[in-house]
């Protein structure tokens, strides 16, 4: 990649995140900042809080402690519907689509948010409903072509291998159009081609559509070679924060992936 | 004087259109609003008139023209078929320019090879994917200039000065037309129908790839004479899916669309092709029996899946089909009850299952390239399509030969079309000439005396014999044409199209030329073995282990078992039953050199390649070690090590030699 992309100002900003289960610390007084246009990596151990981490940020947990700033916005509550009506998409550690319905449909279901018209006049499809629905198709479209899914655009998601799955949900997030974008293991359970091919996707809509992504990968040679930043938990904690470069050479982010006694 | 009568003013005017670019011009100005491409995107089929075709390709070429291009220069096309590499082939043919277009999955060595020595200075490539393979190679090709890509997808940060968008270079030249409207004009007029109009390089099976070279004549005549020969109209529908580089996909797509000005459309992507057939149900359709095959094998798998009811009735109307259907199809007399029940299966299966197919409104299907198992032939006449063998090639514009309505046979390949003359030369070689016939290979002169001898007669490698009505029948490529040690005939392909027709057998070679018996490398289809193995339960991790299956290999006995006993019944080749097989452990793949581009089997190469596994086959071994150099496709190259089982199968006895002697005389 040449790097005539820009990193902008400050997307979003956690400050300060606690969240216990009980008397279970999953996070502990986490501070990070997603900037616009850049590809953040969050890895650490098992069990660091990484998928937590990026349920605080959509709304789905709500911390004890520390504040969400997004677009400027603090709050410390909020319902994953409002993240997702303010631009926040994301993917699923373990794919969440319906099995059932199409992969047209599945994505249509991404532009819910945006569709103005009630269900009285979608289900007579007339008139402005119509042209409403022909618009969400036609925008929908650009993603299948995006994502290259044109072939599957009528098969049920639940037929499809698991590669192809993690695309569709990639898709329906992208459908949101969404200003940042969180992926928890995009690329968890793929082979080589199917890693290669989610990479350029990743890039492509973080080139293309200027998407904020930030996201969590197991693959260290992913991370390397994709993200911008990469932030480093363990047990709760950051324990890193910079270029991929530099956390690579970090004594503690070593010895937590290496496993040190912790005191 | 009256003036020339209607009919030879109309000769007058179709020999004066003797260029594509010629002929394009004349249907937007005659029929403009006609349909000339269509291609689906975003999921809608989008189409373009003969007047916006041909305003396209003005702007191409002009915008070409303002940027260097001259009479003469070479334009590589690469990519899946898209319009706008169809009007790139013409705006380069309007410019007096040459075409070049490259197989689209060529790997980079090949595409350096042809680009290199076809003296390439323009490429026209479809997306990122290709200009990244153009950039691989640019620095070892001086003579490339300028790559314009069409889709723009991820190229934003290249800033290489010589690349440039389509769009790009059609706006330059609607600029420079509104300078100097006259141009084109003037360079189209300047083209004439002995020019060279593309270099085509065939995928051969031996050495390096060789640029053939036909003219516009050659094309033209050869379309023209197909199109009257099979009343082809204006108003067919074709859909255009073969690689653009395929002499076939040219002519089908390309020479007689622009002759017979009918509509081309393109797919959607590689990967949809099977649903936009169905969608748009073409009329005239070209396939090599690859395609049939695994159409029919998909059938096959369906209707096994399918319930009790749906199964009986498809098994008892295709009983029906294979009984009268080719015989209703060619006009023969038919018994009336018969005839009725055919009716009645149309409605009930064959309207059906040709609508699932996207084949209910062929008028005219072609297939080539190989020959077609006979059983599978018949499948299709049967449901009342049109399927017909043709025979050519890219040195004679493809049409030699052409099964005629009527007169379909499923072991040839028909008579010769018009001014095509056929003879069998003493080798038993079939040498042909004709208006269709190359003006020879780009800088080969000496394969190309090798080719076309002094007395215009072609040579093409195959051997055949010509039957007692007139019809070509190919037996095997000349050189693959064998002898067992005993003495007895050995066609491989003839024994392999048997194998292949069965769908659980993607692949087959067959070995036997000097040895004591045939042997044969069997290749499971994934797809219908797969199927087969989940509705038996049984788990798999890959597709070598699939193939290693024990039950798998039972399989594929069974199949062999069939195939022997109807050898068995062939006077001449009950002697090549094969013996022992073995199931690959890898599916045979051009990226490794064992198939050609077309997907035709190299024999010779995996001969080698596979060497240990053909000795241990004519040996007594029951199992054989093998290690080969596989490459993934991102061109990385890895080994593959695999114990292979080797299984007898069982053969008919077969009388004695002096028996069949007294049976045949």
């Amino acid at each position: 990649m040449s790097s005539v992309k820009t990193i902008g100002e400050t997307l979003l900003k956690a400050d300060g995140i606690t969240l216990a289960f009980g008397g279970v610390k999953a996070l502990t007084d986490i501070s990070v900042e997603i900037k616009r246009h850049e590809i953040l990596a969050i890895i650490g151990p098992n069990g660091a809080g990484k998928t937590s981490m990026l349920n605080v940020i959509n709304g789905f947990y709500h911390p004890q402690h520390g504040t969400i700033t997004f677009k400027g916005a603090t709050r410390s509550q909020m319902r994953p519907y409002e993240a997702a009506a303010q631009g926040i998409a994301r993917t699923f550690q373990n794919v969440a689509l319906f099995k059932g319905m199409t992969t047209l449909d599945n994505i249509m279901t991404g532009r819910l948010l945006r569709m103005r018209k009630n269900m009285f006049w979608q289900a007579l499809y007339w008139g402005p409903a119509k042209k409403e629905e022909l618009a969400h198709r036609a925008f929908v479209e650009k993603i299948i072509d995006f994502l290259e899914i044109q072939a599957i655009r009528k098969v049920p998601v639940g037929k499809l291998p698991y590669g192809l799955q993690k695309r569709v949900e990639l898709a329906r997030a992208l459908a949101m159009e969404p200003e940042l974008l969180l992926l928890d293991e995009p690329m968890a359970g793929m082979n080589v081609e199917e890693k290669e091919d989610m990479c350029r996707f990743i890039l492509d809509v973080n080139d293309e559509f200027g998407t904020t992504i930030a996201l969590i990968e197991h693959d260290m040679g992913v991370v390397m070679d994709i993200s911008d930043r990469v932030v480093v938990l363990d047990y709760g904690r950051k324990i890193a924060d910079g270029t991929p470069d530099a956390v690579r050479g970090d004594q503690q982010v070593i010895d937590a992936y290496l496993g040190v006694a912790h005191g | 004087m009256a003036s020339l009568s209607p009919d030879s003013a109309a000769v007058s005017a179709l020999a004066a259109l003797d260029t594509f670019p010629k002929l394009l011009l004349d249907h937007a100005a005659r029929r403009g609003d006609k349909p000339a491409n269509r291609e689906k995107d975003y999921g809608i089929w989008q189409s373009w008139s003969w007047r916006q075709v041909a305003d396209e390709v003005a702007a191409l070429a002009n915008g070409l023209a303002a940027m260097g291009f001259r009479r003469g220069d070479k334009l590589t096309i690469i990519g899946d078929n898209r319009p706008r590499l169809y009007w790139a082939i013409a705006a380069t043919q309007a410019l007096g320019g040459v075409p070049v277009p490259i197989y689209q999955d060529a790997g980079a060595d090949e595409m350096a090879f042809v680009l290199d020595h076809a003296e390439v200075r323009f490429a026209i490539a479809e997306d990122q994917e290709q200009v990244d393979k153009l950039l691989a190679v640019k620095d070892r090709i001086p003579g490339l200039e300028t790559i314009i890509y069409s889709d723009g997808r991820g190229m934003r940060h290249y800033a290489q000065p010589f690349l440039h968008a389509y769009a790009d270079i059609q706006a330059k030249g609607r600029d420079v037309a509104a300078a100097q409207p006259d141009f084109l004009a003037g360079e189209i007029a300047k083209g004439k129908g002995a020019d060279l109009a593309i270099i085509l390089y065939t995928s051969g099976t031996t050495g390096q790839p060789k640029g053939v070279m036909l003219s516009y004549d050659n094309l033209i005549v050869t379309a023209r004479n197909a199109i009257a020969r099979e009343g082809l109209r204006a108003d067919e529908e074709v859909l255009a899916y073969l690689p653009m580089a395929w002499i076939g996909e040219h002519i089908f797509s390309y020479a007689q669309a622009y002759c017979a000005g009918f509509c081309v459309s393109c797919p959607e992507s590689s990967a949809t092709v099977m649903l936009d057939l169905r969608e748009l149900g073409p009329t005239y359709f070209f396939a090599p029996p690859r395609i049939y095959e695994t159409i029919l094998t998909q059938v096959m798998i369906r209707i096994e899946d399918a319930g009790w009811l749906k199964r009986r009735m498809f098994e008892y109307f295709m009983a029906l089909a294979r009984r009268v259907g080719a015989r209703i199809l060619d006009g023969e007399r038919v018994a009336l009850a018969d005839r009725l029940l055919y009716r009645l299966g149309q409605f009930l299966v064959y309207g059906p299952l040709k609508n699932t197919l996207g084949f209910s409104r062929i008028r005219l299907a072609y297939t080539a390239g190989e020959a077609i198992g006979p059983d599978m032939f018949s499948f299709y006449r049967s449901l009342g399509i049109n399927v017909k063998q043709l025979y050519g090639m890219t040195e004679s514009s493809v049409f030699i030969c052409i099964q005629p309505d009527g007169e379909v046979k499923a072991d040839t390949v028909g008579t010769p079309v018009q001014d095509v003359d056929v003879r069998i030369d003493e080798g038993g070689e079939v040498l042909f000439r004709g208006p269709g016939v190359f003006q020879g290979y780009y800088k080969n002169d000496t394969a190309t005396v090798a080719a076309k001898r002094s007395d215009g007669w072609v040579h093409t490698g195959d051997a055949g014999i010509i039957d007692a009505d007139g019809h070509l029948k190919i037996i095997d490529r000349a050189r693959d044409v064998g002898h067992l040690r005993g003495g007895a005939l050995f066609a491989p392909k003839f024994i392999e199209n048997k194998l292949k027709f069965f769908p659980f057998i993607k692949e087959a070679v067959a070995f036997g030329d000097g040895h004591d018996f045939v042997t044969a490398l069997v290749n499971i289809d994934l797809e219908a073995v797969g199927n087969w193995a989940e509705r038996r339960g049984i788990t798999y991790g890959s597709f070598q282990e699939l193939s290693a299956d024990e039950r798998v290999y039972d399989l594929i006995r069974d199949c062999i078992d069939k195939v022997n006993a109807d050898l068995a019944t062939e006077t001449q080749l009950a002697a090549s039953q094969i013996r022992r097989f073995l199931v690959l452990h890898k599916e045979l793949d051009a990226d490794d050199g064992e198939l050609t581009r077309t997907r035709k089997v190299r024999r010779r190469f995996i001969g080698e390649r596979y060497a240990p596994l053909i000795a241990a086959l004519n040996g007594g071994r029951d199992s054989a070690h093998i290690e080969t150099e596989v490459t993934f496709e991102d061109g990385r190259k890895g080994m593959l090590k695999a114990d292979l089982k080797i299984s007898e199968a069982k053969t008919v006895p077969v009388a004695a030699p002096a028996a069949v002697l007294r049976k045949a005389s």
